[in-house]
Formats: structure tokens, C-alpha cells, sequence
């Protein structure tokens, strides 16, 4: 190797031709990929240790600043928390819902009944987010919603839905339950008619009922499956953002400050006051959420198969 | 078998738990069908205490009203040009760069391939700040092309196509071409497509919905209301305090419609597509 033309001449002409196609093809795309994802995700944590604004970027190192600054800012400690309860409240509700009908619909409801019920929770999937929030806005609608109503014939006091915090909390939860069930359901349904028929049909023999096939082979075999569900719905429901702001106005009208969630914090730091280290420094976190959770799915997921 | 034919307690057990299934599935549709009952309400029966399910007179004054304050066209047009773009330019990049990470050996192949993949792990939200200032220093804020930027490539779409390369393109098919004296860009362009329909048909699925339905780089990126995604479109109309529930709906009937339409037609594709790419909305 003292010639350092020597490794190149081994290599053959047509793999030269080769290497030539693939830079000519792969350059552009890479090209976009770096300057739309690399370059911003990279600054992304470069800024969060800067103060950083529109017309003075890079004005100051501030080291973990805003890291520290942010565990003690009000706004970011109950965005993280609305944020937390809502992605928890949404994944328990809207898994354990798609399992439950998963199950049913694997195995006692087949057929183009089944079929039906399957299109019916899958439509909300489909639709997008806007419109559906407006229509969920007129049910909540405090004087004369038909949530209200419908409370009233049980002898339920109206609810102020879209106007307390809290429960503000709640109607966004239930909107986005709603809309997930039938996206897990069709996950789940994949992966429970997955199992192979004979394992019920042996437990059945053995004399185990629905609910013990139920507990003992669909929960264990499904468990890959649903955890998979579970960390995607969690992910999703951390980047939670647009019927938060269509349903959440606050009482000047101001969409989304009801009910804080951190894209809503990101997206005001970011773009209202400028603040874009500190913006970045909280999008850091938010990602740090999202990398446990995605760890956790792969360390699970591993010791599934093993 | 164990099936227990004539069983009377066996079947009303399972009537009873289609009732119960319909029931839920009544309240999966009921916020559509509410609000298509609402747009075709006059002004004065939306304050009506209890609200009644149906319209007493059935009228579209609210859609006449619609279209004559909110350029909705314009929206749903933005919108679908937005979604091609967004789709064709997703399908090929992903599929071209699917396609070499999977069948070419060159000097960091592994290494590019997994900068996409650890990309794939961090959502837009994260990075969206950073994105805006690079689109602001090229004046790109406020125009068409800063909207479409980013949606024309997808790490996942890269990643996805890759592993159906794998699995659908046999290298025994790549060389018997390259013998017959095809060339690469016409193996690429002609006929590794065909062999990966089925998965770049998932993957436009996925593509298109992604970018109908985005909401936050439109709320980030424009202005000018001409220029509105029917999303954000809707949205904004929706938050004037000028217009009421009846006008409201009715602009939110007109946003489903494209998609329900397309559902109807697309159906089995959409959901396989939903099941193969693992999309969330």
C-alpha cells in the first residue's frame, strides 16, 4: 500500500460506474434531507444553550440557562404537566378502549357486521383534525350544547367545558380519545387475527371460557402489539397541538392558552416573544420524553423476541 | 367445533353485544352528523335550549354565507396542490434513496443510512423553531415554496422503502436487467417501481395525509390568507368572532367532504396503507 493509486486501481471500472450513479442520484436527495432535518434538528440543540432571537441569533452563550430557567417558569411546568395527564389519560383510554373492541371484534363479531362496526370507529380517523374540533366545540358548547343537554336529562348540572381549565383538560381528552380508538383498533385487530385459531379452539377444549382465552392467550400474545400502540399513542399525544388550539381559547379569545401543552409553550416562546434559545432549550426536553419513550419500546420489544 | 348451534342464551348474548358495538359506533359518527344537522339550521334555531337533532327548517343560508366570507376554494385548492407536491416529491425521494441504501455497497452507506433513520426519531415539533429562522434568512416566510420545503422528504419514507427493497426486489432480477444492457437510471426509473408499487401506494397514502392535514408549519410559515391550507384556513374563519355555529359547520362539512369522498372510493387501500406504514395522525 505504499502506492496510493494502487487501492484505487483495484477497484474495478464498474464499480466506479456504480459509485458515479449513486452519488449522481443520492446527492439532491441527501442534499434536502441535510438542510431540512440535520441542519435544523443540530441547531435545534445548539440554540438551547444560547440566547437567541430572529435579529440577533447567537447573541450570548448562556450554557444551561435556559435548561434551569425553564424547570422554574410557570407556563412550562403546567404545560408539562397538562401535557403528561393528557398523553397518559389518552393512551390508557383510547388502547384499552381498541383493545377491548379488538377482542370482540376478532372473535365474537365477525362478518360484514363486523365489518360495519370496524368502518364506523375508523371514520374519525380519516377526517382531519379542524373540522371534527369544531363539530366537538358546538357539543361542549356551554347554553346550548347537546353534552349539556344530555347531562341535564340524568339531572347533571351543565358543565362548563370549554371554559374551566380543567375540564377544558377533559373535552380536549375525550376529542382525542375519540379520534384515536379506531386507528389502535385496526392495529390491534391486525395483530390479534394474527393469532392462530387453534390456540382458542385448544382452550376451548380444555373447557377455558371467553374470558380466560381472553386473559391467558390474547393479553400475553398481543403484548408486542400493544406496547407498540401504547408508545406511539404516548409519542403522538406529546406533540399534541392542533385541537388544543382550535377547542382552548382562553376568555379574549386567544386560541390555545386554556389549556397550556408544550408545542402550545414551544410555539409562543418561539414566535410570540422570540425567545427561540429557550424555545429550543424546552423543544430539547420535549424530545427527551420522546427518546425515553422510544427506548423503552425498543428494550421491550427485544426482550419480547428473545 | 364447538359451536352450540340454536343456543338461545348464546345468541342474545351476541345481539345484545352488536347493540352495544352499533351504539358506540353511533357515537364514533354522531360529531359528523352534528355537524352536518347544524349547518342546516337558520341562525335562530342554533340557540335553541335543548338543541333538537334535526334542523326544523332545513335551509343552506349557511353555506351561502360561507362562501361568501371565506374564500374556501382557494383553501381546498392550496391544499390539494400542497398534497401532490408533497406526495410526488415523498415517493421519489424516498423510493430512490430506499432503493440505493438497500441495493448499492459505497463508502458510508451505513453511516447515512442511520443519520435518516436517528432523524426518523425526532418530531418536527422539535425542531420546528430552528427550521423557520433558516426559512426566514432565505425569505422564504409567507411563500408557497417555504410551506412545501419540508414536506418533500420523509426519514420514515426512506426507511420504509428501503425495507420493501429488500424484501420485493430480488438481486437475481437487477443483474439479469444489467445483462440484457439496461441501464441504472432505467432500471431505477422503470422497473424497480413496478415491483414496489404496492408499498409506494402505502406510502402516498401517508404522504398526501400528512399534508393535508398539517397544521402547525402552515400556522408558522404563512400569512396571507390566499395562501391557506384548508386547515388552517378553516381554523382561522373559525376563530372570527363574526360568524356563528351554522356558518362554522358548514365550512367544517366542506373540509370533510374531500376527505370522505376519497375514503369511500379508497377504502381498503387507505386502511392497508395505514396498517403497513404504522401512520398516526
Amino acid at each position: 500500500m505504499t502506492n496510493p493509486l494502487g487501492a484505487v486501481r483495484r477497484v474495478p471500472p464498474r464499480t466506479w460506474a456504480r459509485y458515479r450513479f449513486v452519488a449522481i442520484v443520492l446527492t439532491p436527495v441527501m442534499a434536502l434531507f441535510l438542510f431540512l432535518r440535520v441542519v435544523p434538528t443540530a441547531q435545534a440543540f445548539l440554540m438551547s444553550f444560547f440566547e437567541w432571537n430572529l435579529i440577533r441569533p447567537a447573541s450570548e452563550f448562556v450554557g444551561l440557562d435556559n435548561y434551569i430557567k425553564l424547570l422554574s417558569d410557570r407556563n412550562f411546568i403546567s404545560a408539562f404537566t397538562n401535557t403528561t395527564v393528557f398523553a397518559v389519560a389518552t393512551t390508557v383510554l383510547s388502547v384499552g378502549i381498541a383493545f377491548v373492541l379488538a377482542a370482540v371484534l376478532a372473535r365474537a363479531v365477525v362478518g360484514r357486521v363486523g365489518a360495519f362496526i370496524e368502518l364506523l370507529y375508523f371514520i374519525p380517523v380519516l377526517v382531519p383534525m379542524v373540522p371534527v374540533t369544531l363539530g366537538w366545540r358546538e357539543i361542549f358548547n356551554y347554553q346550548n350544547g347537546i353534552l349539556n343537554a344530555l347531562l341535564g336529562v340524568f339531572g347533571i348540572p351543565k358543565q362548563p367545558w370549554l371554559s374551566d381549565p380543567n375540564m377544558a383538560l377533559i373535552a380536549v381528552i375525550i376529542l382525542s380519545v375519540w379520534k384515536l380508538i379506531g386507528y389502535n383498533l385496526i392495529i390491534l385487530l391486525v395483530g390479534m387475527r394474527a393469532i392462530p385459531r387453534e390456540y382458542h379452539e385448544a382452550a376451548a377444549v380444555d373447557g377455558a371460557g371467553a374470558w380466560h382465552q381472553f386473559r391467558y392467550i390474547t393479553v400475553p400474545l398481543l403484548a408486542p402489539v400493544t406496547l407498540f400502540v401504547i408508545v406511539i399513542t404516548t409519542i403522538s399525544s406529546y406533540n399534541v397541538f392542533t385541537q388544543v388550539y382550535v377547542l382552548a381559547s382562553d376568555v379574549q379569545g386567544q386560541p390555545g392558552r386554556l389549556v397550556r401543552v408544550i408545542v402550545y409553550d414551544i410555539f409562543e416562546n418561539g414566535f410570540r416573544f422570540f425567545k427561540m434559545g429557550y424555545a429550543s432549550a424546552e423543544a430539547v426536553y420535549l424530545f427527551l420524553v420522546i427518546l425515553a419513550l422510544t427506548f423503552i419500546q425498543f428494550r421491550f420489544l427485544r426482550g419480547a423476541r428473545t | 367445533m364447538m359451536i352450540r348451534r340454536g343456543s338461545l342464551r348464546a345468541d342474545i348474548g351476541r345481539l345484545m353485544l352488536i347493540a352495544v358495538l352499533l351504539l358506540g359506533g353511533i357515537v364514533m359518527v354522531f360529531p359528523l352528523f352534528w355537524l352536518l344537522s347544524t349547518s342546516l339550521r337558520p341562525a335562530p334555531e342554533l340557540l335553541f335550549v335543548p338543541p333538537r337533532l334535526l334542523p326544523e327548517q332545513w335551509t343552506l343560508e349557511n353555506y351561502q354565507e360561507l362562501f361568501a366570507s371565506a374564500p374556501m376554494f382557494t383553501y381546498l385548492w392550496n391544499s390539494i396542490v400542497f398534497a401532490v407536491v408533497s406526495t410526488v416529491f415523498v415517493l421519489l425521494t424516498s423510493t430512490v434513496a430506499g432503493y440505493i441504501f438497500a441495493k448499492f455497497q459505497f463508502p458510508g452507506n451505513n453511516a447515512l443510512f442511520i443519520l435518516v433513520l436517528a432523524t426518523a426519531l425526532v418530531p418536527f415539533e422539535v425542531y420546528m423553531v430552528p427550521l423557520f429562522s433558516q426559512m426566514n434568512m432565505l425569505h422564504l416566510v409567507n411563500q408557497p415554496l417555504g410551506l412545501f420545503l419540508p414536506f418533500l422528504v420523509l426519514s420514515y419514507g426512506i426507511f420504509f422503502m428501503r425495507q420493501n427493497t429488500i424484501t420485493s426486489v430480488p438481486d437475481e432480477l437487477l443483474d439479469a436487467a444489467r445483462i440484457d444492457g439496461m441501464g441504472e437510471f432505467g432500471i431505477m426509473l422503470r422497473m424497480v417501481p413496478r415491483l414496489l408499487a404496492p408499498a409506494m401506494s402505502a406510502l402516498a397514502i401517508l404522504a398526501f395525509i400528512q399534508a393535508w392535514t398539517a397544521f402547525i408549519w402552515p400556522l408558522l410559515i404563512l400569512n396571507d390568507p390566499q395562501l391557506f391550507p384548508m386547515e388552517l384556513g378553516l381554523s382561522q374563519f373559525a376563530n372570527s368572532f363574526s360568524v356563528n355555529f351554522g356558518v362554522t359547520s358548514a365550512g367544517a362539512v366542506f373540509a370533510m367532504l374531500p376527505t370522505l369522498i376519497a375514503f369511500i372510493i379508497l377504502r381498503r387501500r387507505i386502511v392497508q396503507g395505514i396498517t403497513l406504514t404504522g401512520l398516526k395522525g
